[in-house]
């Protein structure tokens, strides 16, 4: 019996028969069929809790978006003092949440960047910001990476593989162009017609497993966009926070995007919100008609508040230089891991706290996750790329974390080797 | 490193933003100790000499800035004390060996250091920023990193203090968060991070109330507290010098350190010389009348009169309402007997020095065990004489840890003067309620791990000539997170790394090294 106050359930048995008949089968079945019958109980810090009790350090942290750790308590204060005064808020009317959060959000993002537009998910966001886009150009096409993922919404969904916009009969092929990443002339082909509004990429493609651009690659595209008056959209949402040892990963690489789009880890895994951050001239339309875009919950007063402290958390110089210490030690512990099986743990891709494991079978993360998953740790495979496993340490991590999480992850590693190199013992 | 705790910690009962930066701050903290765990001993040294090196090039600046803020002391004898607790202590332990193994082929022990980790400094506000200098130039000595907490009334010279020699130290090599200050202390603040699991020792200088909240805490604690200091003159003495020193003693920063002479005893035979003497010295004896004054105004209600702390003798004299000679240096109030109901017997942390005259050197010795009766147990006393058998009556009866003899004791127990260690930070033993009873020096700072072989002959002991665990490091710690794929060309001279579609070259990579460069030193600037 897991009694929650608010209800209670019999066994983690029960939960998996209900969401089978409730919810989501297909979502059910495929855990429980991966090896990873997992239902979180409780949760905090870096670690997370099946229902068997069982606990798991946490490097999937939803694309970042436990950043600072499970039920940071520091958040959780903010928030529960934030409810003495606010709620959601009126999303018609300015307020002062909304109002800080903007500030506070311009003053971290690169010069280029001068207002706000809430959206309630990353999804949202990205639709914002491609409608923003096609307003500020009057061109309506959009060039996305191939393998792009950004999101389910409508237009989101449609910049993104056609994993996910099929399925629903929502790709719009005349509309949206995707071109192979790091590829500059295939870049060039698309842009050159003068029809494209915005080129969107997120600075280190997170479900395509991270590959890491080219050095002058992001770079080049933004130098096509200005040739041929498209706008580039950077998509932040798992890079930005501090992940890559600094507050925006586009910065490192000196460009100053028209649009930046930030979710995921700016709700602090507490409160849902995300925003995107347009330039001036790319916001004409907020002074055009100010009712354009509308969203009960986005930049809900209580996701602002989470947002704010975040932000804060994530800008401490102590922050930055734990990220800093974390990447190094993570990063010189896998390449020790890597030395020890250089046939199946075939390349990390790197950039502060996102990484990238690369192994030497078309569907070896899955293995992976799945060993890993048993050694105590959960970390998740890119869904479109298989052999690469999504890693991506929180920002707070202790030293010790991280040398257990290690010590996990060589077993993990080492497990799914094993498996995947026996005879027959492939379980694709 | 220990295992990670099965739970992680629970969220404190009460908090605000500047406790969260601050516990924060510590997180950081033992990242950077256990990088600098790690360092060698040629490179431990080099980031303590320029730590101590900024330090001393900035002692009279601090020592003015201080006196400034706090109002407290004379910038000429901090300025003494600014240049003994940098480049002074560096000399002093520069060769010592705190980082390379020591072995004892004969015990058959190897022993491998093991700094504390993360120190957490409250410095107080009467000896600021030198304390602030010491305990950092100590903590870098031992390869600990160190959080300086200091007193609100010294916290803008402190703070810059701490921040130049973060600078210095980094800039050197230190890991990167190694030394950092605390700039918001309040009460449930200090408590916090006292009481932080991430705390490995906390060294803590101020009043009893805070060394009595250190050692609560939890965390080890190498807490210093208030003085009381007798100092004993015998018919023995050689008068005139005892004056001398005791007058330039009590003199020195307006007696606002609490090694600061307190009651004068004298043996009832000299007393009367050795009075003349010291008002060669511009020492005022006053009468009773003027005691009398001048107990009311230091005294008004039973409590020290926070205005008078580290103010000089005339001022006090004015305040008072007694007339002395413009040049008076110390204030000697005579009083017939050290009870509790007579505050002149207490710490009065001013240029005011309590007289008692005592009939014979053995009821002196009863006098000066009545004055550490009332505050000061562990601290330090002083006595001139040149009779061996009333110093060891005295060192045997008064009960403190350090007895300076035939010298001023606020130079000669705090070392200066005196072959003691030299420090700012006196240890009050169990008498005084204190897990230290030295005076701080470095090695109080880092655990030995000792090696130890099988004593039976047989089992051979081994030959670890040139063996190490330490290192130096090569490029700023932690190094740049870049991005993976330019890591093959980590410094400026390996060649391009553009790919094909590339238009990246070796300025790009330098660019990006420069610019990390920069931001790094930045965040120094900005660090709290």
């Amino acid at each position: 019996m897991h009694d929650y106050e608010v209800f209670t359930v019999g066994s983690k048995a029960e939960v998996l028969e209900q969401s089978r008949e409730y919810w989501n089968p297909g979502k059910t079945d495929f855990w429980v069929e991966s090896g990873i019958d997992l239902v979180i109980d409780r949760r905090e810090s870096y670690f997370i809790w099946d229902m068997s009790g069982i606990r798991l350090i946490d490097v999937h942290l939803n694309g970042g978006t436990y950043n600072l750790g499970h039920r940071n308590p520091e958040l959780v204060e903010a928030l529960t003092t934030g409810m003495r005064s606010f709620d959601i808020g009126n999303h018609h009317f300015p307020s002062s949440a909304r109002a800080a959060l903007a500030q506070a959000l311009i003053r971290s993002a690169p010069p280029s960047l001068a207002k706000v537009v809430y959206g309630s998910g990353g999804g949202e966001a990205i639709d914002i910001a491609l409608k923003t886009a096609r307003h500020a150009t009057k061109r309506r096409k959009i060039v996305s990476i191939v393998r792009a993922y950004h999101g389910h919404t409508g237009l989101a969904v449609a910049a993104g593989d056609d994993r996910f916009a099929k399925l629903f009969l929502a790709d719009r092929p005349d509309e949206f162009a995707a071109v192979p990443f790091n590829d500059l002339a295939a870049m060039e082909a698309a842009l050159h017609g003068g029809d494209v509004a915005a080129v969107i990429m997120e600075t280190i493609p997170a479900t395509y497993g991270f590959p890491l651009p080219e050095p002058g690659y992001l770079e080049a595209v933004k130098a096509l966009c200005e040739r041929y008056g498209s706008l580039y959209i950077a998509d932040e949402v798992q890079t930005g926070l501090m992940r890559t040892g600094e507050m925006w990963a586009i910065t490192k690489h000196g460009i100053e995007p028209d649009i930046l789009v930030t979710g995921k880890g700016l709700s602090g895994g507490m409160y849902p919100i995300a925003a995107v951050l347009v330039s001036e001239k790319c916001g004409r339309w907020l002074t055009e008609d100010g009712f354009a875009h509308m969203s009960t919950f986005g930049g809900a007063e209580l996701g602002c508040i989470a947002a704010l402290k975040t932000l804060e958390i994530c800008s401490r110089p102590a922050t930055r230089s734990m990220v800093h210490y974390i990447a190094d030690l993570i990063g010189t512990g896998l390449r020790a891991i890597q030395s020890r099986y250089p046939d199946w743990f075939t390349g990390i891709r790197q950039n502060g706290v996102v990484m990238g494991l690369e192994f030497d079978h078309p569907e070896g993360a899955k293995f992976v996750m799945r060993h890993l998953y048993q050694a105590g740790v959960w970390a998740i495979f890119s869904t479109l790329d298989p052999r690469v496993l999504q890693y991506k340490p929180g920002l707070l991590m202790t030293p010790e974390l991280c040398e257990e999480l290690l010590e996990r992850t060589e077993a993990g590693i080492a497990g799914a080797r094993a498996e995947a190199r026996r005879p027959g013992g492939s379980r694709r | 490193m220990s295992a990670a705790p099965a739970d992680p910690p629970t969220m404190p009962a009460s908090s605000t933003a500047a406790t969260w930066r601050a516990r924060q701050m510590l997180a950081r903290a033992h990242w950077a100790a256990g990088a600098f765990a790690t360092y060698d001993r040629a490179s431990v040294l080099r980031i303590a000499e320029a730590a101590a090196t900024a330090a001393h090039g900035a002692a009279r600046r601090y020592a003015e800035w201080a006196v400034q803020e706090t109002g407290f002391g004379v910038a000429e004898h901090k300025v003494i004390k600014n240049e003994a607790c940098s480049l002074g202590i560096l000399e002093r332990y520069r060769d010592e060996d705190y980082v390379s193994p020591r072995v004892d082929a004969a015990a058959k022990i190897m022993s491998l250091p093991r700094p504390a980790g993360v120190v957490l400094a409250l410095t107080p506000s009467t000896n600021p920023v030198c304390s602030v200098f010491f305990k950092v130039i100590i903590a870098l000595l031992t390869r600990n990193a160190i959080v300086v907490s200091p007193h609100p009334m010294a916290k803008d010279c402190c703070t810059d203090a701490a921040l130049l020699l973060a600078s210095a130290a980094t800039q050197a090599g230190a890991p990167d968060g190694t030394i950092q200050v605390v700039t918001e202390a309040t009460v449930p603040l200090i408590e916090a991070l006292m009481s932080d699991p991430v705390t490995d020792v906390i060294v803590a200088t101020g009043g009893t109330a805070v060394v009595a909240a250190a050692h609560r805490s939890g965390n080890p604690a190498l807490g210093v507290g208030p003085g009381n200091v007798p100092v004993l003159v015998d018919a023995s003495a050689d008068l005139p010098a005892a004056a001398r020193r005791i007058v330039d003693s009590k003199a020195f920063d307006n007696s606002v350190l609490c090694t600061n002479e307190s009651v004068l005893v004298v043996e009832e035979s000299a007393a009367d010389q050795l009075l003349r003497e010291m008002q060669r010295q511009h020492a005022a004896v006053l009468d009773v009348g003027a005691t009398g004054k001048l107990r009311a105004y230091l005294f008004p209600d039973g409590r020290l009169n926070g205005e008078a702390i580290g103010k000089g003798a005339a001022w006090i004299a004015d305040r008072a309402g007694v007339r002395v000679p413009p040049r008076a240096r110390v204030l000697v109030t005579p009083f017939d007997l050290v009870v509790p109901e007579e505050p002149l017997a207490r710490e009065k942390l001013s240029p005011v020095l309590g007289l008692v005259r005592a009939q014979t050197a053995a009821r002196g010795i009863e006098a000066a065990r009545a004055v550490v009766r009332l505050g000061g147990a562990g601290h330090s006393a002083a006595i001139h004489s040149r009779d061996p058998q009333t110093i060891m009556a005295y060192g045997g009866r008064v009960p403190v840890l350090r007895i300076a003899v035939n010298v001023g004791n606020s130079t000669g127990s705090s070392g200066l003067d005196t072959n003691l260690a030299p420090s700012m930070t006196l240890g009050t033993g169990f008498v005084g309620h204190s897990s230290i009873g030295e005076n701080l020096e470095p090695r109080h700072l880092v655990n030995w791990a000792q090696v130890a072989y099988n004593a039976d002959a047989s089992v051979p002991f081994d030959d670890f000539t040139g063996l190490a665990v330490a290192r130096r490091p090569d490029g700023p710690v932690p190094a740049y997170p870049r991005a993976s794929n330019l890591a093959a060309t980590p410094g400026p001279s390996a060649g391009p790394s553009a790919g094909p579609s590339a238009g990246a070259s070796v300025s790009d990579g330098l660019r990006e090294q420069l610019r990390a460069l920069i931001i790094e030193e930045l965040q120094q600037l900005v660090q709290g």
